[in-house]
């Protein structure tokens, strides 16, 4: 990571090879035009946004929520709830009122 | 603005003045929604506001206001009766809920969100549910996987967005209520560009449960029409606690409908309004400046007392927007995994489970939920967090502040909601960060979490089209808009 003034406006907010990498932990299987497209659509996305680091703010609470809110909970009570016919509607594959999904460990995993 | 053929009353009535008829019996509602089932299949060919239409649910609902109606029961509502198109992201049992994303086709919810079973309590009868900018991200509609909406001022703009199906509907005659979602601005700026009203209630007033989230710090469902009135009507029907929505306030609904009566006997004197130096610039089109100017003068001659004020964080709420909503996008998003509902793709034997969510990630969003699922991965990543996402955070206190110290001098901010009448279809497509400054007068009352209303300012007269005046009021005041907004509509007079 490069600070701010190693980073001058020439250099790009971000790299082709990072926008790759962004769309692997995103998991996006993006093809190779994509990435192209992305690459300069991020880049000056980011370019703009960063400029947000001039606000002088080292002192300022964060505001994550305009309605702070801690440890909300319902009543112990039970209602009811969906069916397994009902939460299982949507599902791409089941089996046995189970979500039946692809394999998630390699071989000899 | 398109009217039917024929000149049928009942699609140009408000919403307001059919509830009056409907609740003494001199019309059905059944007769009502029919008038907009067939209007929408006259009319929607050419403007596409909507992805699913309900007709014969929204029949039976309305047989159903009738029958109580004649049992000599009292309406369930002001608006009982009263047919509305709903945003296709709040979920319905009765019909599909897709987020207009390719990941979510056909997909029935098993639930409905909590806002749509306050409009089936009312007595409201869903029309059919309107397109969007996918997973509400845009502000063109031309993020939707099933194509846009056509603006009814003219077919070949944007109707704006992301809620521009629900506004074109409204524009159209094709509904005389409608729900929109506002995370940036996307009830308002819809509202803007369709000379229709829209607004966004104070966060955490009007549920989210149900509402696919967007960025849940920053989403909230509101009311649009086509006046003041049977836009606050819809507000009072849709507001109020929610205990399945964690952010949720139990606080009473602000009383909008009185407000809107009473603005409208055209009166603001002791209002105090404040015009936000920082929403007011002469990079904004001409048109949209002089609209706004003269709308100002129209407070002013209602007897409010302007002053200017001074906001000067603002400059960074565009910034700060795009990494606080991305970042919680990246997050929300992570749901749709191909696992448990939605699409999925590549499911052969062959892949991993992870190559699977990939694949059907790639296939199913389209090019704008990506480059935001990415950004928000990207300012929450290791090493940017402090950099991008933390100080975002602090900045958003620091418009909070702007606010605060606005309101401790007057009691509404104005300012034009868009920068832009509606620009041609296709212009900003591929300049994701142009479509992002359209929305540059809306965010910082997402930011703040306050409320604000757009109402039409009359059209622009550089290009003729319409033009949207922005008030925004402090958390828990919302009546405060309604009452400006329906003076000002008073005093406005028919667009047209």
């Amino acid at each position: 990571m490069l600070d701010d003034a190693e980073r001058g406006p020439a250099v790009p907010a971000i790299s082709r090879d990072e926008v790759a990498h962004l769309a692997r932990l995103s998991r996006l299987a993006l093809s190779d035009t994509e990435l192209d497209q992305f690459a300069g659509q991020l880049d000056s996305i980011l370019s703009h946004v960063r400029t947000i680091s001039e606000v002088a703010a080292a002192d300022v609470p964060p505001t994550s929520s305009p309605n702070p809110a801690t440890n909300i909970t319902r009543r112990d009570e039970v209602v009811p709830c969906l069916t397994p016919e009902q939460a299982l509607s949507g599902a791409p594959a089941q089996e046995e009122q189970r979500f039946m999904v692809p394999q998630i460990l390699g071989e000899g995993e | 603005m398109s009217a039917a053929p024929g000149g049928s009353g009942v699609i140009t009535s408000t919403a307001a003045e059919l509830a009056a008829r409907i609740h003494a019996r001199e019309i059905t509602s059944v007769e009502v929604t029919q008038a907009y089932l067939d209007r929408i299949a006259e009319a929607d060919g050419a403007i596409h506001a909507f992805l699913h239409v309900s007709g014969e649910q929204a029949l039976t609902a309305a047989a159903e206001v009738d029958a109580a109606l004649a049992d000599g029961k009292a309406p369930a509502s002001p608006l009982a009766g009263v047919p509305l198109a709903l945003k296709d992201v709040f979920t319905t049992t009765d019909a599909p809920t897709t987020c207009a994303s390719k990941i979510l086709e056909g997909w029935v919810s098993p639930y409905d969100a909590t806002l749509t079973t306050r409009l089936r309590a009312a007595g409201i009868p869903i029309l059919g549910k309107t397109n969007m900018d996918e997973f509400a991200m845009g502000s063109s509609t031309e993020n939707s996987a099933y194509g846009p909406t056509k603006n009814p001022w003219d077919t070949t703009r944007i109707p704006g967005g992301s809620g521009g199906g629900s506004a074109a509907a409204l524009a159209s005659n094709q509904a005389p209520l409608a729900i929109g979602t506002d995370t940036g601005g996307s009830i308002r700026q819809p509202a803007a560009v369709t000379a229709t009203v829209g607004t966004k209630p104070t966060y955490g007033t009007v549920s989210r449960y149900g509402l696919v989230a967007c960025a849940s710090s920053l989403d909230q469902g509101g009311p649009c029409g086509r006046t003041v009135l049977d836009t606050a009507l819809l507000h009072e029907v849709i507001a109020g606690y929610d205990p399945r929505d964690s952010t949720s306030r139990d606080v009473p609904v602000p009383p909008v409908v009185a407000a809107a009566r009473a603005g409208a006997a055209g009166d603001l004197r002791g209002v105090k309004v404040g015009v936000v130096k920082e929403l007011h610039s002469d990079s904004y089109q001409s048109g949209v400046i002089g609209s706004f100017d003269a709308a100002v003068a129209v407070l002013k001659e209602l007897g409010a007392e302007v002053i200017e004020v001074s906001c000067p964080n603002f400059e960074y709420a565009l910034s700060a927007y795009y990494l606080v909503m991305p970042s919680e996008v990246s997050s929300n998003l992570a749901r749709f995994d191909a696992m448990r509902y939605g699409l999925r793709v590549d499911d052969d034997g062959k892949h991993s489970a992870e190559q699977v969510m990939a694949a059907t990630r790639a296939a199913g969003f389209g090019p704008e939920v990506k480059r935001r699922i990415m950004i928000g991965t990207y300012a929450l990543s290791a090493g940017y967090y402090d950099e991008y996402y933390g100080q975002a955070l602090k900045v958003r206190t620091l418009i909070t502040r702007d606010f605060d110290r606005a309101y401790e001098q007057v009691d509404v901010l104005v300012s034009p909601t868009s920068p832009f009448t509606p620009w041609k279809l296709g212009e900003k497509v591929d300049d994701p960060l142009a479509m992002y400054l359209s929305d540059l007068c809306t965010l910082p009352t997402n930011l703040a979490g306050h409320p604000a209303m757009s109402v039409p300012s009359g059209l622009s007269a550089d290009d003729g089209m319409p033009v949207g005046f922005q008030i925004m009021a402090p958390a828990l005041a919302d009546d405060r808009l309604y009452r400006v907004g329906a003076a000002y509509e008073a005093a406005r007079g028919p667009i047209v």
